[in-house]
């Protein structure tokens, strides 16, 4: 019964079409900026958004998203156009540079938000808010600004696809090619600035990092192709999105920024342990049915090699349940008595035989 | 004299603040050095998941105990993000991007659950309160010491002991990791120590500046010093002079413009990094002008005869 009030609840319906345009954005812009390197760009570029969001509120002294939004693409881009000159016409490392750009553009943030605070202004209220996120604040008005956004990132990228590809995997070649790369990866930069405008009231400045960078990495395990993963990017960035703030919203009281981002990195660990042909557990696996089939032909090889000498043959050569592993295959048998000793009566059988002269045949054309 | 001006606010609070951009640029100065900065921003996130689990297990909210799960904290962040990436699924900077928002989302959840019991608010976590540190004090000597100021002043003597200690070791481990290596001085140890020490430095100075800013005292002065120096030692020097500078002008500017003490501290830290950015004398980009127009005005020299 919840949840059919749920789904007419007027707030939760913004928080869920909200939430999945971030995911829509946020993935696909995430791949590019996970594939160029550039993770950590976001978290630089989101705490820079917090100055633009406090200035835009000095100037219009109202919380209008269109303001906000434009204040934190400007402070956002600042941001990464200070990064790019701290670290060309330096010798600061790129990590210092996004280091340095995103502590101090945040302090700057600090320094107005506290600022907006003394002079008492009573709509200030809902700035803090855009810390960590507050999904149940945005207004169906929010909600057209923020499909607008997605919706001309979108075609501006599938506009600019081959270019923004080529420029991601080879920009040597791009250049080559004589495409403005320089732009392109300028543009592509300024639209990961978009996708972290577009998440400011859902998750929030801090946490918007890894909106950028968790779907992608989900999304890189299952596929091998950039419209694939673009695609995966974007239906990980929603599933998270949506059920980071229905959780949110049942609870009450806790954060839908961290719900979100939590919900994304579970997806993540999922991926990276089970997706097929990349997963952790497939490697697992397959290591070790590699690993006890050479030891099985070793065995056999052993068996097959020594076959002259018996007393050789002993099952120090493997462990007991790969002689049986073996018989069960029909490679071996047993006769209950050996002929002595210390031959406990395991012997190849016919299939066996032709089994192991198989490998000794491969083992020798290795060798050779 | 001494008891009348710690109790008047301003210096304590200058103090604190001089302390935090010491202690911290201390370590910041190899994270800069060895391309490593952004470990200091996943710390100082992730040191909130470790101390709201201390506290949880503790009920003790600073002090040593803090300083120690800080420590281990720190280390679980690195260790995290090295098995992420020794999958070779995801790079490195994107393992950085996934370990510290998911511990930070993890402490900050658990600081919403908990919220009644905790005066730690996720207010707190993000900006700090330099501006009470002078409201709980420890008795010295019969000073009323802030007790921020003494935990900064023991992570101050801790950093440098340790950079002391093993200078010549962090040096080279920092310059040639792979000859450090082959002399046995077990770089990545060493390494291990300095993000412990810089996760306990970032708890110290959590109180005072929260987690967010502590990337600027971190990182900010050490980049500045090492644009206006080539040795070592005078990273420290400067970095400290840097700190030292900007918690004083950043005290005085704040107290003007009625805004946050912590901010504007860090905001000063980064004017500093701008003008030596600038002006800096062999590296700033004035010079490097000026001294390209002076090679082009110069006249050519003729070729060496043969």
């Amino acid at each position: 019964m919840a949840w059919l009030e749920l789904l007419s609840d007027y707030t939760f319906q913004n928080v869920v079409i909200g939430a999945s345009l971030l995911g829509l954005i946020s993935g696909p812009l995430g791949c590019f900026a996970v594939l160029r390197r550039q993770s950590l760009l976001g978290d630089a570029i989101s705490h820079a958004a917090l100055p633009g969001i406090c200035l835009s509120f000095i100037i219009t002294g109202s919380r209008d998203i269109g303001g906000i939004i434009i204040g934190s693409l400007i402070t956002g881009s600042a941001a990464a156009l200070i990064m790019l000159m701290l670290t060309r016409l330096s010798r600061l490392k790129t990590d210092a540079g996004l280091g340095a750009c995103l502590s101090i553009f945040f302090a700057v943030g600090i320094v107005l938000l506290t600022y907006i605070q003394g002079t008492n202004n009573a709509s200030q209220g809902g700035l803090e808010a855009f810390l960590f996120g507050q999904a149940a604040a945005t207004l169906r008005s929010d909600l057209w600004v923020m499909g607008s956004i997605t919706l001309v990132t979108l075609l501006l990228l599938a506009a600019f696809w081959k270019q923004a590809k080529l420029v991601t995997f080879d920009a040597e070649y791009a250049r080559t090619l004589g495409m403005p790369t320089t732009v392109i990866e300028a543009s592509l930069t300024a639209m990961v600035a978009l996708a972290v405008v577009v998440g400011l009231q859902m998750v929030g400045v801090i946490l918007m990092a890894a909106m950028i960078v968790a779907p992608a990495a989900a999304a890189r395990q299952w596929s091998r192709h950039l419209g694939g993963m673009l695609t995966i990017a974007a239906g990980v960035g929603i599933v998270s999105g949506v059920s980071g703030a229905t959780i949110s919203t049942l609870s009450r009281g806790l954060a839908t920024g961290p719900l979100i981002v939590l919900t994304a990195t579970a997806i993540v660990l999922i991926s990276l342990a089970l997706a097929p042909g990349r997963g952790l557990l497939w490697g697992m696996i397959k290591h070790y049915r590699q690993k006890s089939a050479l030891q099985q032909q070793q065995l056999l090889y052993a068996l097959y090699k020594h076959s002259a000498d018996p007393s050789r043959a002993s099952p120090t050569l493997g462990s007991r349940r790969m002689f049986h592993k073996l018989k069960q295959q029909g490679y071996l048998t047993r006769s209950l008595r050996g002929a002595t000793p210390s031959d406990d009566g395991w012997g190849l059988t016919a299939q066996g035989q032709a089994e192991a002269r198989r490998v000794v045949a491969a083992f020798e054309e290795l060798a050779s | 004299m001494m008891a009348e001006l710690l109790t008047t606010t301003a210096l304590p609070i200058m103090l604190v603040g001089a302390m935090v951009g010491i202690a911290s640029s201390a370590v910041g100065t190899f994270l800069v050095l060895r391309g490593n900065s952004m470990l200091s921003d996943a710390i100082s996130h992730s040191i909130v998941f470790g101390i709201v689990i201390v506290w949880l297990l503790t009920k003790q909210q600073s002090g040593p105990v803090q300083l120690i799960g800080a420590a281990l904290t720190g280390l679980l962040t690195v260790l995290l993000t090295e098995a992420l990436a020794s999958t070779k699924r995801v790079k490195q900077d994107t393992a950085i991007g996934l370990v510290f928002p998911a511990l930070f989302s993890i402490g900050v959840l658990l600081l919403n659950i908990y919220a009644n019991d905790v005066h730690i608010d996720t207010h707190t976590v993000l900006l700090g309160e330099i501006g009470f540190v002078w409201l709980d004090t420890l008795d010295i000597f019969g000073l009323p010491i802030p007790q921020a100021l003494v935990s900064m002043s023991v992570m101050t003597v801790l950093n440098y002991a340790f950079i002391g200690l093993f200078y010549k070791e962090l040096k080279l481990a920092t310059f040639d990791p792979a000859l450090a290596k082959t002399f046995g001085f077990m770089p990545s140890i060493l390494f291990y120590v300095l993000l412990m020490l810089t996760s306990s430095t970032a708890v110290a100075a959590f109180d005072a500046v929260g987690a967010v800013l502590f990337i600027a005292f971190a990182i900010v002065p050490a980049s500045a010093a090492y644009l206006l120096t080539d040795r070592l030692w005078m990273m420290f020097i400067i970095g400290a002079l840097i700190s030292i500078a900007s918690s004083i002008s950043g005290y005085y500017l704040a107290v003007y413009l009625n805004v946050s003490i912590g901010g504007m501290m860090a905001v000063m830290t980064g004017v500093f990094l701008i003008l030596a950015f600038l002006a800096g004398p062999r590296y700033g980009v004035i010079t490097q002008l000026v001294k390209r127009q002076r090679a082009r005005q110069a006249p050519m020299e003729p070729p060496p005869s043969i």
